[in-house]
């Protein structure tokens, strides 16, 4: 979208003016991010940049934080119950919401609308309430307090992400390959697993990643069903946060953040391998 | 429902699998309130608990929210708590509802090691029937002396006074010693306050005042955060509880002064759920961590006045800093001229009031 | 439509035809009952692990059981009572209060319907356990001992609260829901101006969430411009700035903000290293309603963003410069080309921003102070705090009805696509 040759002066001002607004909603997105990763480095317990920082005098930066937060019993143990959980409910949730989308991009099924809308319901209403009900209904089954309460919540949560995603990547499927095989003597077992799997294998693994990170970035939830010794990462945070606001949070959080490059690398790698199997040429 | 269950057996053993190792054998339950409350009890009561008995303790911090998650559990015939630390007021509530264990405190407490009865060893009164105080805890006004480089303030008016006083002020977000506190500004006498407060209009004369300084009012909500706010310079003068100030004058050095005039004090201590599920080694825990010593050994991590006579003449030094513990005791007859006792029974039954009238002054 | 097709052509027998047609119906049904077998395991999933406890705890704002339940006898004595009488009740009733007060006290169950009565007038709870303390030594006749220990028990009034609280469904937690209270005769009315609580909160919680959809819409809607016209691999890369944020933990973000906006945070900091700001004269951005709507725009920009695009990446750039060529200014041609084709990513983005926002508990609970708090954050004070979880529940109703409800017009506008674009 170069500037045309033809732009007057009013014409030239306003293509300046837009691409510096965006500039600057760019960096309100990014600078949140950015700026915790120097502040978990202060050797200070503050929130904000010391003139030593300014002056990039070594003595001011400091692994202090970190150390903290890898010596804490508390913040490993959290680290190991939202890795168990997460990875619980997200293999719970691609198996489930695979299975349904298989059945949801089916013609034949009846009452399409009525049941996507019950399935992607976790989605749509507001985690508060889904929260306030769990607790509730799960503390009478006896699974509230517990891993597998836990681990069923967030996949309840998760899988609306496996099941549109997987949707989505079977509206652009060809039925015809899965009859070719067939003619050609595949079982359906065999069909499904030499031609289907491959070319949904993409949609399964990055709605699995966003199932993956509702589970460990959940809280609400969490806070309301989960006990004390299935404290996550983000319950964690939440009680750090409104209780002892120490820089600890900022080393958790940029190491969140550096979590949050790989899987966004993954899922976007993912998107473009998706594409050229289904014959998409990015242009 | 039959499917479910075979469902749920199936995860189950899905999620076992999964966890492997996380699952513990058999440890207590004790729910308590976070941050160096909850550290000065694991030393004191928890681990010489664990050494004696091999029984492992688990902290858990939910009593914020303690009376909440109890009616939950008990409701639902699924108690997983063992023993809940729990303010006076909602133990009473606690044991009225007939979640909490009732005790038979000669038989279930140790006598005062100077062979006081158990009756008399607490503080008047405190042993309802359920409840067993562990604490006397005062919720108090403290500044930040950077702030105030001239005259200092010394009473509940001086923090209603914004003229003299200016800057902002920490307060907590509940109507519960704010409203008593309105008062005294206003000119009640400290021992006339709830019978001011059970009438309407001394309601509407609580709030007019609080109106005076709503606009420099910073709500908090835990515990651990107005030592922050005062630190960080976000207000002038906060509400906390006492034993959160005393940590960070001796133990962070910060230049904190406290407001002893107007102390509103009340007791924590511990109840048994019903149907807790190791109702025995509870007991055994209560009996331990309520004993003279331990009461009198917490004092050496965290300034809050143990509740029976017979620990007082063994309270020492703070074990971190070396600091004599008796000053910074809210019951310490210095600190203790001037102090407003919480009234929890009148906040069993206007509390609902209060808070909707509370919370609808807050959105205005 | 198969049976058609076959047909046209003409060649079969009437009973090849048949049972043609048999096999074809038999073969759809088998394939219409695969189809449900493989939804089948996630519906009943759903249903058990999501929807059943949302409906649970619906019933709770409706469920009334505390007062029949624990005062038994008292129900049925007042059922033959007449509220309007302008008279007590008989010594019958209050001999069978004392009943109720006696064996809830053995059981310890008279504090939860003296819990659930102190919700609709104050006094009630001291009123009940009070009297239970001494039930025990009272006898017969009990009418004139039970106004002597408390007059309250000649309070025709509270009577009449124990009456109307004795069925076992109730619609007071909504009307408490709306501000409103039931007066002892049975009025329902508006409640005094001081005390009223949740339509503001609602108004505000509303109020707040468009004010936040429309801050990222100004803020999205050139930034979605700008991506969908820029060439493939440039947009890429930017795309990661949009795409960074929404892969990062809500805690993430929200903790950033405390350490951007408070008052000893980088902006003031920055503020008074200017001097555009006085150093004791820090700009409060935290902890009040400022703070909510600044992190909270943040937090729903991408899904704003997100929509957009994938909407202005199909409108093709030449209609705008078809437009030009014509001699539209390039006003013209965005607000009469451009704008009504990217009017489904706006709806889209708009609904999507709304709904997330108008649900919102953790952000405005951490940073919303006292005048940023939404409705989501009532319910949880009701669930934790209070303990009034029929208002919880009545509260938690209301909100899903609006979300429903706004979802639902949104299906129905753009013809029940359900899929709100994730990327």
């Amino acid at each position: 979208m170069a500037l045309p040759s033809y732009a007057g002066p009013l014409e030239t001002f306003w293509y300046y003016a837009f691409r510096i607004f965006c500039g600057m909603v760019f960096v309100f997105l990014i600078s949140p991010l950015l700026i915790i990763i120097p502040l978990s480095f202060n050797v200070e317990p503050y929130f904000s940049f010391t003139e030593g920082m300014l002056a990039f005098d070594p003595d001011a930066y400091s692994l202090r934080w970190y150390q903290e937060f890898f010596g804490s019993e508390r913040w490993m143990n959290a680290i190991q119950n939202t890795f168990i959980v997460a990875v619980c409910s997200t293999i719970l949730s691609m198996i489930l919401g695979t299975l349904a989308a298989l059945g949801l991009s089916r013609s034949e099924l009846p009452f399409k609308g009525m049941i996507m809308g019950f399935l992607i319901s976790p989605m749509i209403v507001p985690l508060i309430i889904s929260a306030a009900g769990m607790f509730f209904f799960y503390s009478s089954l006896g699974i509230s307090q517990s891993y597998l309460g836990l681990i069923l919540a967030h996949t309840a949560l998760g899988t609306p992400f496996v099941v549109i995603t997987v949707t989505a990547t079977l509206s652009g499927f060809d039925y015809n390959l899965v009859r070719a095989a067939a003619s050609l003597g595949a079982t359906p077992t065999y069909a499904f697993f030499k031609v289907t799997v491959p070319l949904i294998l993409t949609g399964v693994i990055s709605g699995g990643l966003f199932a993956l990170m509702t589970s460990v970035d959940e809280v609400v939830v969490a806070i309301f069903i989960a006990g004390a010794e299935q404290r996550t990462v983000p319950m964690q945070m939440w009680a750090g946060i409104r209780e002892q606001i120490s820089p600890t949070i900022l080393a958790v959080a940029t190491l969140l953040v550096c979590m949050s490059i790989l899987l966004l690398s993954t899922v976007e790698y993912l998107r473009r391998r998706s594409e050229t199997i289904r014959g998409i040429t990015p242009h | 429902m039959k499917k479910f269950s075979k469902l749920s057996s199936v995860l189950a053993l899905g999620a076992a699998v999964c966890m492997g190792s996380a699952i513990a054998a058999e440890p207590l339950t004790v729910v308590s309130w976070g941050g160096a409350y909850t550290k000065s009890q694991r030393e004191a009561y928890s681990n010489p608990f664990t050494a004696k008995t091999g029984i492992e303790i688990v902290d858990e911090d939910k009593s914020g929210n303690g009376l909440a998650g109890l009616r939950a559990q008990v409701e639902a015939g699924n108690v997983t708590w063992d023993v809940l630390d729990i303010l006076e007021g909602d133990a009473i509530l606690a044991c009225d509802e007939g979640i909490a264990q009732e005790l038979d405190y000669e038989k279930d407490l140790n006598p005062g090691a100077d062979g006081t009865p158990v009756m008399e060893d607490f503080v008047e009164g405190s042993l309802s029937g359920c409840y067993v105080p562990t604490i006397v805890y005062a919720t108090l006004f403290s500044y930040n002396n950077n702030a105030f480089p001239g005259e200092k303030p010394s009473t509940i008016a001086d923090v209603f006074d914004l003229k003299k006083f200016p800057g902002k002020r920490a307060l907590e977000k509940k109507p519960d010693a704010n409203l008593e506190w309105a008062l005294a500004a206003d000119g009640v006498p400290y021992d006339k306050v709830y019978e001011v407060l059970s009438t309407p209009e001394g309601v509407d004369r609580a709030f007019a005042k609080l109106d005076t300084i709503k606009d420099s009012i910073i709500w908090w909500d835990a515990g651990a955060q107005p030592p922050q706010l005062l630190a960080d310079g976000e207000v002038a003068i906060a509400s906390a509880y006492n034993g959160r100030i005393f940590n960070a004058q001796v133990v962070e050095n910060q230049p904190f002064t406290i407001i002893w005039d107007g102390q509103v004090y009340e007791l924590d201590g511990y109840i048994i759920p019903k149907g807790a599920p190791h109702k025995k080694a509870a007991m055994d825990y209560l009996r331990f961590a309520t004993d003279t010593q331990r009461l009198a050994d917490q004092t050496k991590y965290i300034s809050y006045g143990p509740a029976r006579k017979s620990s007082a003449p063994l309270v020492s030094t703070h074990l971190e800093t070396g600091v004599e513990m008796a000053p910074h005791m809210p019951t310490n007859p210095e600190n203790f001229k001037t102090p407003i006792k919480k009234n929890a029974e009148f906040w069993a039954d206007n509390g609902d009031e209060l808070r909707q009238r509370f919370n609808a002054w807050l959105v205005q | 439509m198969m049976a058609t097709t076959v047909e046209a052509e003409g060649q079969l027998t009437p009973e090849e035809q048949k049972s043609l047609t048999a096999d074809m119906h038999r073969s759809l049904r088998r394939k219409k009952i695969r189809a449900m077998l493989l939804v089948a395991p996630l519906l009943i999933f759903i249903m058990v692990t999501f929807v059943s406890p949302i409906a649970t705890m619906l019933f709770r704002s409706v469920d009334n059981p505390q007062v029949s339940e624990y005062m038994p006898n008292t129900t049925a004595a007042l059922a033959h009572w007449d509220a309007d009488s302008n008279e007590l009740p008989g010594e019958e009733t209050y001999a069978a209060l004392v009943e109720d007060l006696e064996v809830g006290r053995k059981n310890h169950t008279i504090g939860k319907a003296a819990t659930r009565l102190n919700y609709e007038k104050s006094q009630m709870r001291s009123l009940l356990t009070g009297t239970a303390r001494k039930a025990g030594r009272l006898k017969p006749p009990y009418k004139e001992q039970l106004i002597k220990i408390n007059d309250g028990w000649g309070d025709i009034d509270n009577w009449r609260v124990i009456k109307r609280e004795s069925k076992p469904y109730t619609l007071s937690y909504y009307i408490a829901a709306f501000d409103m209270e039931t007066t002892p005769t049975g009025e329902i009315k508006m409640l005094p101006e001081q005390q009223r609580v949740y339509l503001q909160m609602l108004w505000r919680t509303v109020w707040m969430s468009v004010l936040i959809t429309t801050l990222t819409l100004i803020l999205g809607y050139p930034v979605s411009y700008l991506l969908a016209s820029l060439p493939m691999s440039i947009a890429n890369t930017l795309m990661i700035l949009v795409l960074l944020p929404f892969w990062t933990s809500l805690l993430v973000r929200t903790s950033s903000w405390i350490a951007l906006l408070q008052g000893q945070g980088v902006i003031n900091d920055i503020l008074v290293w200017f001097g555009l700001v006085s150093d004791d004269n820090r700009l409060s951005m935290i902890y009040n309603a400022t703070g909510t709507v600044i992190t909270m725009t943040h937090i729903l920009l991408p899904f704003m963003i997100l929509p957009l695009y994938s909407v202005m990446k199909t409108i093709p750039p030449s209609y705008m410069r078809a437009a030009r060529s014509l001699g539209a200014t390039p006003f013209t041609a965005f607000f009469k080309v451009y704008l009504p084709q990217s009017v489904p990513g706006i709806s889209a983005g708009a609904i999507l921003v709304f709904i997330l926002a108008i649900g919102y508990y953790i952000t405005p609970a951490l940073v919303g102070g006292q005048t940023g708090q939404f409705i989501g954050n009532m319910i949880a004070y009701h669930m934790q705090s209070s303990l009034n979880w029929g208002l919880a529940a009545a509260l938690g109703v209301v909100l899903l009805a609006l979300v429903l409800g706004i979802y639902g017009l949104y299906s129905r506008l753009l013809g029940g696509n359900n899929q709100m674009s994730l990327r």
